[in-house]
C-alpha cells in the first residue's frame, strides 16, 4: 500500500519538525490558521523517560547510552480527529499544540493546509539554522601539511 | 557499622538555610539564570547530563546551580530526579554516521571525505587567561563561513570497507531479531559483563576516573597502541517506535561526542590481521571523556583478544564497580555520618589492647630483671 507508506513518511516528517521547533514559532504559525478547535486529552499529558541507545563502534551491538526526558500528548478534537505528539524535553504546551496539529492533519483534506501553513515554514526555519551552523563549522576546516623531517633531506 | 541517630532537626534546618544563603552569594549581584548556566557553562552542563545519565539541559543547569557548581553533587541530584519519572520508550539505536557535524577530526588520515573540521575547540589555544573576559560583555567576533559538505563519512566505515579493521555488526538471532541490550538501571550487574553492559557503565562513568585509567594504558599498564581514528561531535536524531502509529518517528535531537580508537592488530588462521576498536559515546560535547571511554573499552576487551589481563584498566570488575562517582561518593562520604556507637566499641577494644600490651610489657620487664640478676650472679 504505497499510499499508506507515503502518509507514514509525511507523518514522520511532521513529527520531526514539531519535535524540534520552538514553541513561539509553532504558536505563531498555528495562529495563521485562525482555528480554535475543541480539544480533549485522550490521556493525561505526561513527562517521562526514553532510554537512548547507541551501537558499539557506531554500527555494532546496541547498548543503552542513557536516558532523556520526553513529553507526550494524545488529543481528540471536537470532530473526533485524534492526534499524538512525542518530543524530547518537558515542554507540555508545545506537546499539546503539536498533538492538535497532528490531529488536524489526520484528515486528508486538511493535511496539505497544515503542511503549507505550519510545517513548511517551521521546516524551512530549522533547515536555515542547520545550514548556518554547518557553514560556520565548514569555515574551521583545516588542511594540515605533513612536514618533511630533516633526516629525509 | 553505622547505627542510626536521631535529633538535631533544628540544627539541620538552620544548616540548610545557611546553605541556601551561601549558594545565593552576594545579593547585590543578580542571580544566575538557568539559561545563563546552560548557555555559558555549557560543558559543565554536558558533564552533569553525561554522568547523571539523563539528557535534559535545563534540569542539568538547575542541578549545577543547586549544587553550587559541585559537579558530583549535581550529578547526584540529576540521578535522583531520574528515579521519579516513568520510562516510556527505548529509542532505536542512534545513527552517528548521519550526525549533524559540529566538530570532526581524525589523527589517522590527513585528507578524508568531509575534511578535518575543528569546530569550537580549545585545541591550539595558548591557554593564557584572557583579560577581555573579565568585563561584562565581549564584542562578538566576525565569524567565517564556508560552503558546507554534505557527507562526513565515519573513518571506521572507511577502514571497515577495506576489511582493515574488525567489523562491528548488530547482535541478531537466527530470525534476524536484534538482541535487547542489558540495562544496569533495571537489573543489577553480575560479572562477567557483556561489552554492551560495560559501554553503558562507562558512558555514565566518572570522567576523571576513566581519564586516569585511559592514561594508565598509554603509560604501559595494558598498552594497546591507540590512534584517535575519529572524534566527532554533533547532533543526532532520536527515533522511537510508537505503537499508536505503528511506525518509528523522530522525537528530537541530542548532542553526542563519539570517539573511535583504532588499535593494534589481531588475526587468526581464518582472519587476516586487522586493527581492533575501542569505542566511546557520551552525551554532550565531551571529547576527553569519549576518548578515555574508548581507551578503557579497548583495554577491557583484552580477554576477547586472548591478551593477558595484568593491568587495572583491563580488569572489568575493578573498572566497572568503581567508575560510578555517585556510588563512590556515597560510600566515601558516608564515613562522615555519625559512627558514635561503632567508634565506642573500637575505643573499648583499643583500651583493652593497650592494657594487655602494658601488662605484657610489665611482666616482660620483670622477667628481664630476673634474667639480668641471674646473669650477674
Amino acid at each position: 500500500m504505497p499510499g499508506v507508506a507515503q502518509a507514514n513518511i509525511r507523518r514522520r516528517d511532521r513529527f520531526a519538525v514539531l519535535a524540534r521547533c520552538e514553541l513561539d514559532d509553532l504558536e505563531q504559525q498555528f495562529r495563521t490558521l485562525g482555528l480554535n478547535p475543541e480539544v480533549t486529552f485522550l490521556r493525561p499529558i505526561e513527562t517521562g523517560l526514553v532510554m537512548l541507545r547507541g551501537r558499539a563502534g557506531g554500527t555494532g551491538a546496541a547498548f543503552n547510552l542513557g536516558e532523556a526526558t520526553v513529553t507526550r500528548a494524545s488529543v481528540r478534537l471536537g470532530d473526533g480527529r485524534i492526534g499524538h505528539s512525542v518530543a524530547l524535553g518537558r515542554d507540555r504546551k508545545r506537546a499539546t499544540l503539536a498533538a492538535v496539529v497532528d490531529a488536524l492533519a489526520a484528515e486528508a483534506d486538511d493535511e496539505q493546509r497544515i503542511e503549507t501553513a505550519i510545517i513548511a515554514p517551521l521546516r524551512q526555519k530549522l533547515a536555515e539554522e542547520d545550514r548556518r551552523e554547518a557553514e560556520l563549522v565548514a569555515a574551521t576546516k583545516v588542511d594540515f601539511f605533513t612536514m618533511v623531517r630533516g633526516e629525509d633531506e | 557499622m553505622y547505627v542510626a541517630v536521631k535529633g538535631g532537626e533544628k540544627a539541620i534546618e538552620n544548616a540548610h538555610r545557611l546553605l541556601d544563603e551561601k549558594r545565593r552569594g552576594d545579593r547585590r549581584l543578580p542571580a544566575l539564570s538557568l539559561e545563563q548556566i546552560a548557555g555559558q557553562l555549557a560543558l559543565a552542563v554536558d558533564r552533569v547530563m553525561a554522568e547523571g545519565a539523563l539528557y535534559d539541559r535545563e534540569l542539568a543547569a538547575l542541578a549545577v546551580k543547586q549544587a553550587r557548581g559541585d559537579m558530583i553533587e549535581a550529578i547526584f541530584l540529576l540521578r535522583a530526579y531520574r528515579t521519579t519519572l516513568p520510562r516510556f520508550y527505548e529509542s532505536l539505536p542512534v545513527d552517528t554516521g548521519a550526525m549533524g557535524i559540529e566538530r570532526r577530526i581524525s589523527a589517522c588520515f590527513k585528507d578524508l571525505p568531509g575534511g578535518q573540521l575543528l569546530g569550537p575547540t580549545f585545541d591550539y589555544t595558548h591557554r593564557l587567561l584572557d583579560p577581555d573576559l573579565t568585563g561584562e560583555e565581549v564584542e562578538p567576533n566576525d565569524l567565517g563561513t564556508a560552503e558546507a559538505n554534505d557527507a562526513v563519512m565515519r573513518v571506521s566505515d572507511i577502514l571497515a570497507a577495506d576489511g582493515m579493521i574488525e567489523s562491528e555488526e548488530p547482535l541478531v538471532d537466527e530470525d534476524g531479531v536484534e538482541a535487547t541490550p542489558g540495562d544496569m538501571t533495571r537489573r543489577p550487574l553480575s560479572y562477567p559483563l557483556s561489552r554492551e553492559q560495560r559501554l553503558q557503565a562507562l558512558a555514565r562513568g566518572d570522567e576523571g576516573f576513566l581519564l586516569a585509567l585511559g592514561y594508565s594504558t598509554q603509560r604501559g599498564y595494558g598498552r594497546n597502541h591507540p590512534f584517535a581514528g575519529e572524534i566527532r561531535i554533533g547532533l543526532v536524531e532520536v527515533e522511537v517506535d510508537l505503537p499508536e502509529l505503528g511506525h518509528a518517528v523522530p522525537i528530537g535531537r541530542v548532542r553526542l561526542t563519539e570517539c573511535q580508537m583504532v588499535n593494534q592488530f589481531r588475526g587468526s588462521s581464518e582472519t587476516p590481521p586487522q586493527f581492533t576498536r575501542g569505542y566511546g559515546l557520551v552525551f554532550g560535547q565531551s571529547e576527553r571523556k569519549a576518548m578515555s571511554m574508548a581507551l578503557v573499552d579497548r583495554a577491557l576487551r583484552a580477554r576477547d583478544f586472548g591478551e593477558d589481563v595484568l593491568a587495572p584498566a583491563q580488569d572489568e570488575e575493578f573498572v566497572v564497580s568503581h567508575c560510578d562517582n555517585v556510588q563512590a561518593t556515597g560510600f566515601v562520604e558516608h564515613l562522615k555520618l555519625p559512627h558514635y556507637v561503632d567508634f565506642q566499641s573500637e575505643l573499648q577494644l583499643i583500651r583493652t589492647l593497650r592494657q594487655e600490651w602494658a601488662e605484657a610489657r610489665e611482666s616482660d620487664a620483670d622477667g628481664d630483671e630476673e634474667f639480668g640478676r641471674e646473669a650477674a650472679e
